[in-house]
């Protein structure tokens, strides 16, 4: 369960104060289907950042399962991206030099697993986006929609509660796109909460409810028109 | 994140690029390798050293005229100090029991020739027991007479060299030269030895040190030998001869007895301080070597900036991000380090086997040291970059901005 109320963040340039976000209140129950929308510059990333404790809030309120994370040192905020959070980005962010196998194991790589239950569950979780025989291949070996569903095993093998995806499908052809958001919408059918920042409104017609920031602001918020 | 983890995680940073790794390797190995040779050089030096002096025999004593602690050149004769005479010699052999043997040595330089053939050539002065004294050995035919120490003859026995630029295929002994403007006659040829303290015995003529006293117009000898019973003898036998010199001398101390243990001091301790001098020149380039390390660690740091924004999206700590990059300028250094000390070794080897008189063996404060330091060069030359990682705000870095 995700709740904001009066949630702002601010960016110093210069000496100039830049209103990414100004008094966003939200709630987000837990398995909700959220499709973020809006125009360039609206503010969509920085909130997803912050809703995935990668980013602080200047000011308000961000209670998340029943705890206050918005001011936790970062050492703690690591700790909740490792177990609740799962991200997923525009430009995949796979490690080059690592298999699509070792790129699912870095999570738990990083959370301590020991590595017989870390290839088992590596192995599970690219069974579940399709890809067991891509397993050993390199991320210049794959396609981008391949690449795509790699990164979406590595941002859901440690079974958070929430999948981030920040325009998940900006950088790929329809048809893989279609592919990918069929894919994040089965594990939402699972119970996973899913935030999906999106220009397509193809895509984000299919979320339960749109979102629209204008200017930092929640423009509308609602169920596909 | 466990040790093995962090392992694997650097090798594979480091296997991605691998020109860029070798050539830090290569800093690295050069600069450990660098102390590891230059210090060996420094103790093969060393124990060059030693090894001529102890091949004397540690029972040396070496009585030099004039007052002075310095090992260096004769001091300059007249003034105070009086001469060094063929008398105080059989003096010391008379009244100290603990001289074993004595051998009185006067130097020169003289022109000597037979025939048509001419050389110039240290001239030393000495008796029969030059010979025992300082470890040499006759080829052919015989030593000096074993004359009145203060009676000359006019015989020489020559090096090696000599005979063969003097004489050809012709045998020499039996044979006349000229030294200076006297004549000799040649007895015996030195085995061949080499360099020997500085002097190269294949290229010189002996004669009784009385005639060469005369030849040279020496009132004084250049040095007096004595080699003394045992060696724990050796501090009271310089007493003995301190003490009959200057009864001789009326009183004064004007002569100095080095021991072979002052004499090998004096030189470790000049060549101490040559191993210390090169071994601060190859940490120069060890240094040089972390540098390097640092600067291919902050250049990967900035490379890798949106793959510490995703490990940070991922859960990684500051704390685990710091490790990630310290573990591989660690594995870096310490690679290069190994790699280093294989080089140092071989390099000695190699140097041993081409100057086998030269025992070059690398000392093992340069070899701990040199690991050591390259151990903590990836360690110190590491947490810079890799603070600089672990501080990344992981938006930024994900952007790769
Ligand atoms: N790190 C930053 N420093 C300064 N300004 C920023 C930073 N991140 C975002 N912004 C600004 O905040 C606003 C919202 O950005 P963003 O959330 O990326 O928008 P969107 O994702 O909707 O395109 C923009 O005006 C952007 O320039
Ligand atoms: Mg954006």
């Amino acid at each position: 369960m995700i709740e904001l109320r009066g949630l702002t963040r601010h960016f110093h340039v210069g000496d100039q104060t830049v209103h990414a976000l100004r008094a966003v209140s939200l709630a987000v129950p837990d398995g909700d289907y959220l499709a973020l929308m809006g125009p360039s510059g609206s503010g969509k990333s920085t909130l997803l950042h912050i809703l995935g404790c990668l980013d602080r809030p200047t000011s308000g309120s961000y209670v998340l399962d029943g705890h206050e994370v918005g001011s936790l040192p970062e050492g703690e905020l690591a700790e909740i991206r490792s177990r609740k959070i799962g991200f997923v980005f525009q430009f995949f962010h796979l490690v080059p030099r690592l298999t699509a196998a070792g790129n699912v194991e870095l999570p738990m790589i990083l959370a301590g697993i020991r590595p017989g239950e870390r290839r088992a569950r590596a192995a599970k979780a690219l069974a579940a986006v399709g890809l067991t025989d891509r397993a050993s291949h390199r991320p210049d070996q794959l396609s981008g929609g391949q690449r795509q569903r790699v990164a979406i095993a590595r941002a859901t093998v440690m079974g958070p509660s929430i999948l981030l995806a920040d325009e998940p499908t900006g950088n790929l052809d329809r048809a893989s796109g279609r592919e990918i958001i069929e894919l994040i919408e089965r594990m939402n059918r699972d119970g996973l909460t899913v935030v999906v920042v999106t220009h397509d409104p193809e895509i984000g017609g299919r979320a339960r409810r749109i979102l629209k920031l204008v200017d930092g602001r929640i423009a509308s918020d609602g169920g596909p028109s | 994140m466990n040790a093995l983890d962090l392992l694997r995680f650097a090798w594979a940073a480091l296997k991605g690029h691998r020109l860029r790794t070798i050539l830090t390797l290569g800093g690295m190995s050069i600069g450990v390798g660098a102390v590891i040779l230059l210090t060996a050089l420094g103790e093969g030096a060393r124990a060059y050293v030693t090894n001529e002096f102890m091949a004397l025999g540690s029972n040396l004593l070496i009585v030099l005229p004039g007052k002075t602690e310095t090992t260096g050149n004769a001091p300059i004769l007249g003034g105070t100090a009086r001469p060094l005479t063929l008398e105080d010699c059989e003096a010391i052999l008379r009244h100290s029991r603990r001289v074993r043997r004595l051998a009185p040595l006067s130097v020169g330089s003289a022109r000597i020739g037979h025939g048509e053939r001419r050389r110039e050539v240290t001239v030393l002065g000495s008796t029969p027991e030059l010979l025992p004294v300082r470890r040499l050995e006759v080829g052919i035919g015989r030593f000096l007479p074993d004359v009145e120490i203060d009676r000359g003859a006019p015989v020489a026995v020559i090096g090696r060299t000599v005979q063969m630029e003097l004489f050809g295929p012709e045998n020499p002994l039996g044979q006349p030269i000229r030294i200076g403007d006297w004549r000799f006659r040649v007895v015996g040829v030195m085995a061949a030895k080499g360099q020997s303290l500085g002097l190269n015995m294949d290229d010189v003529v002996i004669v009784p040190v009385a005639s060469s006293m005369r030849l040279f117009n020496q009132l004084s000898l250049f040095r007096i030998l004595i080699e003394v019973g045992a060696h724990s003898e050796i501090d009271s036998a310089r007493q003995d001869v301190l003490d009959i010199l200057r009864e001789r001398h009326e009183g004064e101390e004007d002569v100095t007895v080095l021991t072979q243990d002052s004499v090998l001091g004096a030189f470790n301790r000049i060549l101490g301080a040559l191993t210390l001098a090169l071994a601060g020149i190859a940490a120069i380039s060890l240094s040089v070597a972390g540098i390097g390390i640092m600067n291919v660690m902050l250049v990967s740091v900035s490379e890798r900036t949106p793959e510490v924004g995703l490990l940070k999206a991922l859960g990684a700590t500051p704390r685990q991000i710091l490790k990630v990059f310290l573990v591989e300028a660690v594995l870096l250094s310490a690679a290069g380090g190994l790699l280093g000390l294989l080089v140092g070794y071989l390099g000695s080897a190699i140097l041993s086997q081409a100057f086998p008189a030269l025992p070059t063996r690398p000392p093992t404060w340069a070899v701990a040291a040199a690991t050591a330091v390259s151990l903590a060069a990836g360690a110190l030359f590491g947490v810079l970059p890799a603070r600089r990682a672990a501080r990344l705000d992981p938006v930024i870095a994900l952007a790769g901005r």
